[in-house]
């Protein structure tokens, strides 16, 4: 069990990896914070899984805050949405 | 029953990260913010959800089973409001591509 | 491989694939979106080093409060067009060679560690239990060093009126120009209030367990600082005008409370911060209440910046 848990949170980190690209790539702003969310909610997963593979109930209070704190990056970037990256702009 | 257990947490949490490679594959796929979005939000409802209830069984207690759920009702509940925000923004930016 | 490593291995993989994004991405919303997952993510190294304390407050801190200040930075930088003359090649180089000398120095120490390092832990598990803690981390901060505790509070206030002394002299006593949403926006502001009462039951359930297990005064108010920036981000609150009374009254209250208790441990106890015996737990208890308040006010109008414009 504890075996499959971890194979179950390696797999969840594979994805957040693969939604990195989304933030390089991502043409609009919008996109990136989308993967923020993606992270955040992944983040959560990972560890709800870890708690439950090492037995440790203090590792969800993470979750929690992770769970708050996502929220709140995601408000605090959306203030700053602009439309696409033209290609001139950096 | 603990072999039952085990296989209810192995099924409901390999269902949960396969939506999670779903909500992935559409981030990345999809051709518009507005379809990404939707994607997404199968993560936080379906991919979590069902990783919350396949560790339910291992939870320690009533306590953490509940710690749990809430856990998973915060990241709906936040995930759902800021999607609206997203989607607010992407539209008042003007269309995307 | 067992599968705990492999999770190890990957998860250092893709904090350094971040680290190597934020830094050499173009554009400074890609870096900060990037900056922010790090610390977000730095939490989960945290936990699997088993430091439980340090991931709540890298989540809070890392992932939280420092992003939204270099935001700030990032969003001062492009009102002003500042033009930024890049580094010379020589100037790189020596960059780049100091990071790699250091990153080789790092690698022999952790290296070059005893088997069984000297450590104070275990006497300072088997003492805690006089104190009434149950938390390692909390006896430490506040019993074995509880004066290095009360100085970084004071350090924290001294931070804050170093942030306020860039204001411009018209401005000083004013209210901070904190960016807030500039159109009101009828979602953010069910946001704003639907999720503050869950951050403050979360904030103020991470200062009380923070006695017994993993959390303490330091992330409760971090998540109090994280709710009432979305209160005011949204609108629903003015940012106060730092000549206010009740703002003052709050970033003081911590330090004071725990400064009058280790004065008192000059009366009842031996010495300055001594508890006397059997009345250590509820007055640590009390110390850290203070101190959460104070420092979720002090997070919060650091991240708000120093006053821009008089109250009308």
């Amino acid at each position: 069990m504890t075996s499959f848990l971890f194979a179950a949170a390696i797999f969840v980190l594979v994805m957040e990896a693969l939604g990195l690209v989304r933030i390089l790539r991502g043409p609009a702003d919008a996109d990136r914070i989308l993967s923020v969310q993606l992270i955040g909610s992944g983040g959560v997963a990972v560890l709800l899984l870890l708690s439950a593979a090492t037995q440790t109930p203090a590792i969800m209070d993470v979750a929690l805050m992770l769970a708050l704190l996502a929220t709140f990056v995601s408000v605090a970037f959306l203030r700053d949405v602009r439309p696409s990256d033209e290609p001139t702009n950096t | 029953m603990k072999f039952a257990i085990d296989i209810v947490t192995v099924v409901m949490v390999s269902s949960g990260v396969v939506f999670f490679m779903a909500g992935t594959v559409g981030l990345l796929r999809f051709p518009d913010t507005l379809t990404r979005l939707h994607a997404l939000t199968k993560v936080d409802n379906l991919g979590l959800g069902l990783i919350v209830f396949g560790l339910l069984p291992q939870a320690q207690g009533l306590l953490g089973a509940l710690k749990l759920l809430s856990i998973w009702v915060l990241v709906q509940l936040s995930g759902a409001i800021v999607s609206q925000l997203i989607a607010q923004a992407t539209q008042r930016s003007g269309r995307q591509t | 491989m067992t599968y705990d490593v492999l999770f190890d291995l990957g998860l250092a993989g893709v904090l350094i694939a971040i680290a190597a994004g934020a830094i050499f991405a173009r554009g400074s919303f890609v870096s900060l979106v990037l900056f922010m997952v790090y610390g977000l993510l730095l939490a989960i190294v945290w936990v699997r080093l088993s430091a439980v304390d340090v991931a709540l407050t890298e989540t809070a801190i890392g992932g939280g409060v420092t992003g939204m200040l270099l935001l700030g930075a990032a969003s001062r930088l492009r009102a002003t067009k500042g033009s930024a003359a890049k580094a010379g090649f020589p100037a790189r180089l020596a960059a780049g060679a100091l990071c790699i000398l250091v990153s080789i120095a790092l690698g022999i120490v952790v290296y070059a560690l005893p088997e069984v390092p000297p450590t104070l832990a275990p006497i300072a598990k088997e003492n805690l239990a006089s104190s009434g803690l149950g938390n390692p981390v909390a006896g430490v901060l506040f019993v074995y060093r509880a004066l290095d505790t009360l100085l970084e509070k004071v350090v924290l206030l001294l931070a804050l009126v170093g942030v306020w002394s860039l204001a411009q002299d018209q401005a000083w006593g004013g209210m901070p120009g904190l960016r807030v949403y500039a159109k009101p926006n009828s979602i953010l502001v069910f946001l704003a209030q639907v999720l503050p009462p869950v951050g403050i039951t979360v904030g103020i359930y991470m200062f009380w367990a923070g006695a017994n297990r993993p959390g303490g005064a330091f992330q409760g108010g971090t998540v109090l600082a994280a709710m009432w920036l979305l209160v005011m981000m949204a609108r629903l609150r003015e940012v106060p005008a730092i000549d206010t009374l009740w703002v003052r009254q709050l970033l003081v209250v911590g330090p004071a409370i725990f400064l009058l208790i280790g004065l008192l441990g000059f009366v009842f106890a031996d010495s300055f911060l001594a508890y006397p015996p059997d009345h250590a737990k509820p007055l640590i208890v009390i110390a850290e209440a203070a101190l959460t308040l104070s420092i979720g006010v002090t997070l919060a109008l650091l991240v708000a910046g120093p006053p821009e414009r008089l109250r009308q």
